[in-house]
């Protein structure tokens, strides 16, 4: 049925829709032809997905594993911030990745050549991952109790604001390159970020990037929002977020 | 495009719980807030709907205005964008409405 991924989602458990049959209204259609009645279902469009995500987040939470969604644009440096992340913290809990693109293994090489057992999704013309991708990817991934599973989703700032995962957080990158109006020109993903992470501020002095005003207009969508600026590749700013990440592990779910 | 992917749910959705009634109406509820285009997913309608219960069913869109709840004076107003301000001038706003995607209903064709 579903063409995103060729997962069979048509036939499982829809939701919690409620049934209500209804007496057809007379003469009130525009089939142009005999009879025909109404049935209610006032169920969410993607409660399927949403079921699913919450299967995952139970899965998840038994086995006191903590799965994070990464989001950004292409080109922002989800992987390289990954592949730092995975060699500077392999001494302690171990990591894995769910490495979600369009097509090739490019970036499920580069992690694994990092220490992180990874598994790559090739989503063909899928836009985002979804809850049933990412099942079938931790059942093949076997994170060991007690790590922390990354979900780098596929590079788009719109399409996987939309599909929640089983995640414990959402983190969004950007990077300074892409300039300081991102937050207000995709405001559904920066609207549902658990932490912004601000990348690439090695390169400040050759861009014309306000910080002050990317960060005011990320907090105009979820305020409080915490805000890091990194640089994946110099490894500026990565001791806090090293930090929000163990403090994310640490709290209740 | 995710209306791709939302439009697919619906039809699954459809399928499952009316496996074999032909589909004459589909009534979905798409929030002014919700990050997705009626239009994309009409486009998406015609075309992944060939073949299933609801090819060639019509699609009647609602769209719910947003609602922005203020922290500052606690009040409720309509908000026409995620970075809507209060009347009050406070920006410090969570969206509690217009965000949310329905099926609310579909009509039936009783083939006689």
């Amino acid at each position: 049925m579903c063409e995103t991924c060729g997962c069979d989602a048509g036939t499982g458990a829809g939701g919690t829709a409620r049934l209500t049959t209804l007496p057809a209204p007379d003469h009130e259609h525009g089939h142009g032809h005999g009879h025909g009645h109404t049935v209610t279902l006032d169920q969410k469009v993607l409660a399927h997905n949403d079921d699913l995500a919450g299967r995952n987040r139970a899965w998840l939470g038994e086995r006191g594993i903590v799965a994070l969604n990464v989001m950004s644009s292409p080109g922002s440096g989800k992987t390289t911030l990954l592949e730092r992340t995975a060699a500077d913290l392999s001494a302690g809990s171990p990591i894995s990745v769910i490495e979600g693109d369009q097509e090739t293994l490019l970036d499920a090489r580069r992690l694994s050549a990092a220490g992180a057992r990874t598994v790559q999704v090739n989503t063909g013309t899928g836009c985002h991952l979804d809850a049933t991708m990412v099942a079938r990817a931790l059942a093949a991934l076997e994170p060991p109790d007690g790590s922390t599973v990354f979900v780098e989703n596929v590079g788009n700032l719109v399409c996987p604001a939309l599909f929640d995962l089983g995640e414990r957080a959402r983190v969004v990158l950007m990077s300074v390159t892409e300039g300081a109006d991102k937050p207000l020109k995709y405001p559904h993903m920066f609207r549902g970020a658990d932490v912004l992470l601000l990348n690439k501020i090695d390169l400040l002095p050759h861009v014309d990037f306000d910080m002050t005003a990317c960060r005011d207009a990320a907090r105009r969508l979820r305020p409080g929002l915490r805000v890091l600026p990194v640089s994946a590749t110099r490894g500026d700013g990565l001791a806090a977020w090293y930090d929000w990440l163990a403090e994310t592990r640490r709290a209740p779910t | 495009m995710h209306e791709l992917a939302v439009t697919e749910s619906v039809i699954a959705a459809i399928s499952t719980q009316l496996p074999d009634s032909r589909v004459a109406v589909v009534h979905l509820e798409i929030g002014r807030l919700s990050g997705v285009m009626p239009d994309a997913v009409r486009f998406c309608f015609a075309l992944a709907g060939e073949g299933t219960c609801v090819e060639g069913a019509r699609l009647d869109i609602t769209q719910p205005e947003g609602v922005g709840d203020c922290a500052n004076c606690g009040t409720s107003f309509p908000a026409r964008d995620p970075l809507a301000v209060c009347p009050c001038g406070s920006a410090d706003v969570t969206i509690s409405g217009g965000a949310d995607l329905m099926i609310k209903a579909v009509e039936v064709a009783d083939d006689v």
